[in-house]
Formats: structure tokens, C-alpha cells, sequence
């Protein structure tokens, strides 16, 4: 690891060492927050009970599943809208607007509409990835050089097939920044909608423990939410870092 | 020209965005979604009402505290960390992942330090705007050309000289840039911790009005939110475009 790297490790390990110091020496009021190690433990002891494991399965099943639809809609929508140049220019305003309305006050009126299910947190989910996935295709076909077009048309290939086996392999390491946008992005709607109010789920499963005062089991799951999260951002970052490289425009 | 033809397609897509309400209220059905009609006469009954006035004065002195916050301390750490690489390149990939992580999962313990006051809803605000202003600060300090740089330094400026000459106009686009995506959490985050827990404030009266089945007052609040924010975002884009015009 280079310098920085461990430089780095060492103010985190300091920042924790610090908030586990302050906890144990009750400079923080244990029924704030608990030292980091007892979290450790308990997340542990929670995972080896597998009294939780139900909605972890279920927060994850639905993060994966509005992911999944924001990628494969996104890229579908986002290539129709390219296809047609008037239309995309009209919404051009709309992308601009969209990440800066506050899509979550919307949520309530799809709890009125598809009642306290899956369904709301799902749409939640894709509703505030899907057009992160939407630009980033949008952004990937403008890079997709124009002699590519040109080869289709001289092999007299069908507009299917020229957006599956030349412009998404074209556009392949632009969208990968769309999917991991995507990700990110499902993880915080959905979360953040099992908070505000759901049937079960994780942020449901911790929004109680909070009001039942049960520190323990809160503090383990968002250990595990911060922990997981953390760990999937980061390999997307990665991955995404790799593709960067290998079309030439990677940060030194 | 150019300013009609987006002012256009602007009415265009609120159109649609209309006729598309219209199409699902009947889909769904009036209890569950009023049509856009209605809902605009309740709007105009209920802004000018003395219950609105409260609760959207609660949520503008949240949101203004909280975005005093974010703006202060995330160009002090943007500055901080553009100007001195060593703790740039070790701080951007820490800042990167709390950007990215859910940061609903912390509100209770914003809860559990600050009860159910102003502060925490303000930290929580705070909490989401700071991460993006100081990303952007740091990313616009980093890219000013080196040879300015060089020339504050032949001109013997001193430290407080040269970013206040030179790092600072130089940087003003893209910082612009940090503040707008930064006054959009803050103001998603001050709300988010109002739907969650708040007595007062737009965010509870959204979840207040659904609990009541009242989804005129629901989809009326949520208009205005939409409205405030497209707004402040138009605004603050079109000081973007103007600055970065500019050079």
C-alpha cells in the first residue's frame, strides 16, 4: 500500500480508537452512542442468531431489484431519448431539475396509491436511480464515434442490432458510471423509504430499535448497513476506476 | 432565440408532467390522487392560510441554518484539502464513501444526541450538504492552472492574497457548482429528518396530511417543494452558465 494509503488507515483507525476512547471513559453517554466495539460484537452476535437475517434479505432483494430495473430501463430509455434529438433537447431542463427536487416528498403519495407494500419502496428505489443511469447513457452514446455508425450501415445492420453489438460496447465504460451511480443511488432511496415508514425492512427494523431504545441492535445494523454499503460503493469505484484507465481519461 | 426556444420546452415538459398526473388520477382513482385541478384550488387556499405560513417559516429556518452549515464548513474543508495535497489525497476517498452512503441510517443517532430539537434537524441537513460542497471545492482548487500558481508566487502575494486574488475567481465557477448540488441535499436532508420525526415543518406535514388521507394537502405541499426547488435550482444553474461564460 502506498504512503497515503496508509496514512489514511491510520486516521481512521485513530478516529475510531478516539470514539471507542470517549465512549469507555463515558465522555459520551453510553446510551447515545456505544463503543465501536460493542457494535462489532453485537452485529455478530445479531448475525449468528440470524434473527434479522429476513430483512436484510428483503432490504438487499429490493436495493438489487430497483438497481436492476434503473440499469435496464435507464439504458433502454436513455437510448430511445438519444435516437431522437428534438425530444432529448426538450428534456434536457428536466435532467437539469430532476437530482434537485427532493424526489422523497413524493414517496407518502405512493403509499396513498399502491398502499404499505414492496411496491412504493421499489419505485422510490428506481425513481431515484433511474435517471442517473438515463444521463449517463445519454453521455456514453455522444462519446460513441461516428465511424462506428458508419460501419453498421455499410454491414446493413438493423438499429437493434447496432445498439446492442456496437453502441453499447462503444459506450460500455461511460454506462459503467451510470451503474454505479445507479447502485449507490437505489441503496439511498430505498433506505431512506424504509425509514420514513414501511412494513419491514432494515430501515424499518432499525427506525424501531431506535424508538425502543434498544441501542444494541440498532447500532449493529447500521454498522452492517454502513459496512455493506461502504464495501459495494467502493468495488464500484474501483471497477469504474479500471474502465476509466482503460479509456484514457483516468485520474493520475 | 435560444431563451424562448428553453423557455419552450420548459412549458412542454410541465405540460406533459400535467397530463401525465391527470392520466394516472384517473388511473388510481380521485381518493388516492386528486387531479391537478383540484389540487391547484386547494393550493391556492391553503398558502396563503396561517398553518402553511407556520410550518414552511419552520422548515426555512432549518433549511437556512443547516445550509449556513454546509457552505461553511464544506468550503473551509474544500479549500483545506485542495491547497494541501497531502490531506486531499487522503481525505477524497474518505469523503467519497460517507458521500455515498445512505445517511438516513444516522439520523437517530442525530436523534439521540440532539432530541427532537432544531439542532438535529439542521445537523442532519448539514450532514448531507457538506460532503458535495467540499468534494467540488477541493476538485476546482485542484484545477487551476498551475501557472497561476507561479504567478502569485512572482508577484510575492501572500497566503491570504493569493486565495483571495487568485484561487477564489479562479475556482468560482465550479464552487458555484459544489453550492448548488450542496443547497439541493441540504435541503432533501432537512426535510427527510422532518418526514421522519419533526412536529412542524413541510416534511411532517406531508406525512401528517397522509395519515389523515388528506392527499390534497399531500400532493399541494409536495408542488411547492418542487416548485421552490426547480427554482433555486434554475436560478443557481443560470449563475453557473453566467460565471463560467465569464473567464
Amino acid at each position: 500500500m502506498s504512503r497515503v494509503g496508509w496514512i489514511r488507515l491510520a486516521v481512521l483507525a485513530i478516529a475510531i480508537g478516539l470514539l471507542e476512547l470517549c465512549c469507555r471513559l463515558g465522555l459520551i453517554d453510553q446510551r447515545v452512542v456505544i463503543p465501536p466495539s460493542e457494535m462489532a460484537v453485537a452485529l455478530v452476535r445479531l448475525l449468528i442468531s440470524g434473527e434479522a437475517n429476513e430483512q436484510i434479505v428483503r432490504t438487499f432483494g429490493i436495493v438489487l431489484l430497483a438497481a436492476l430495473i434503473s440499469v435496464v430501463a435507464g439504458f433502454a430509455l436513455g437510448a430511445v431519448i438519444h435516437a431522437l434529438p428534438r425530444v432529448r433537447q426538450s428534456l434536457d431542463p428536466f435532467f437539469a431539475t430532476y437530482y434537485a427536487v427532493p424526489i422523497f416528498i413524493f414517496y407518502p403519495v405512493m403509499i396513498v396509491i399502491f398502499g404499505l407494500s414492496a411496491i412504493p419502496i421499489v419505485l422510490m428505489g428506481v425513481a431515484t436511480a433511474i435517471v442517473a443511469m438515463i444521463i449517463a447513457t445519454l453521455n456514453g452514446l455522444d462519446r460513441v464515434p461516428q465511424v462506428l455508425a458508419k460501419v453498421a450501415r455499410v454491414h446493413r445492420m438493423g438499429a437493434i442490432a447496432t445498439a446492442l453489438r456496437l453502441k453499447l460496447p462503444a459506450a460500455a465504460p461511460h454506462l459503467f458510471t451510470g451503474v454505479k451511480l445507479a447502485v449507490s443511488y437505489a441503496f439511498i432511496g430505498v433506505i431512506a423509504s424504509e425509514f420514513i415508514l414501511a412494513p419491514a425492512g432494515l430501515g424499518r427494523v432499525i427506525s424501531d430499535a431506535y424508538t425502543d431504545f434498544n441501542n444494541r441492535q440498532m447500532y449493529a445494523l447500521m454498522l452492517l448497513l454502513i459496512i455493506v454499503a461502504t464495501i459495494v460503493n467502493m468495488f464500484l469505484h474501483v471497477v469504474d476506476q479500471r474502465w476509466a484507465e482503460r479509456r484514457g481519461i483516468a485520474k493520475p | 432565440m435560444i431563451a424562448t426556444r428553453r423557455a419552450a420546452d420548459t412549458a412542454i415538459i410541465l405540460i406533459i408532467m400535467l397530463l401525465a398526473w391527470q392520466a394516472l388520477h384517473q388511473l388510481v382513482g380521485a381518493t388516492a390522487l386528486p387531479g391537478p385541478v383540484p389540487t391547484l384550488a386547494y393550493l391556492a387556499r391553503f398558502v396563503p392560510s396561517e398553518r402553511f405560513a407556520e410550518n414552511a417559516w419552520a422548515t426555512l429556518v432549518c433549511f437556512f441554518y443547516a445550509l449556513l452549515l454546509s457552505y461553511g464548513i464544506g468550503l473551509a474543508i474544500g479549500v483545506w484539502m485542495g491547497i494541501h495535497r497531502l490531506s486531499g489525497a487522503v481525505g477524497e476517498p474518505i469523503l467519497i464513501s460517507l458521500y455515498t452512503l445512505p445517511k438516513v441510517t444516522l439520523y437517530p443517532v442525530v436523534l439521540l444526541i440532539f432530541g427532537l430539537s432544531l439542532s438535529g434537524r439542521v445537523t442532519f441537513g448539514a450532514m448531507h450538504g457538506v460532503l458535495p460542497v467540499a468534494l467540488l471545492t477541493m476538485s476546482a482548487i485542484r484545477n487551476i492552472p498551475p501557472v497561476y500558481l507561479k504567478s502569485a508566487r512572482t508577484l510575492h502575494l501572500s497566503g491570504w492574497q493569493t486565495i483571495l486574488t487568485m484561487l477564489f475567481p479562479a475556482a468560482l465557477p465550479e464552487i458555484v457548482g459544489g453550492l448548488r448540488i450542496g443547497f439541493t441535499l441540504t435541503l432533501l436532508g432537512v426535510l427527510l429528518a422532518e418526514m421522519f420525526a419533526a412536529k412542524q415543518g413541510l416534511g411532517s406535514l406531508i406525512i401528517n396530511a397522509m395519515q389523515l388521507m388528506q392527499a390534497e394537502e399531500m400532493l399541494t405541499v409536495a408542488v411547492v417543494l418542487f416548485a421552490f426547488a426547480a427554482l433555486a435550482n434554475a436560478l443557481l444553474l443560470w449563475i453557473e452558465h453566467r460565471l463560467h461564460r465569464r473567464v
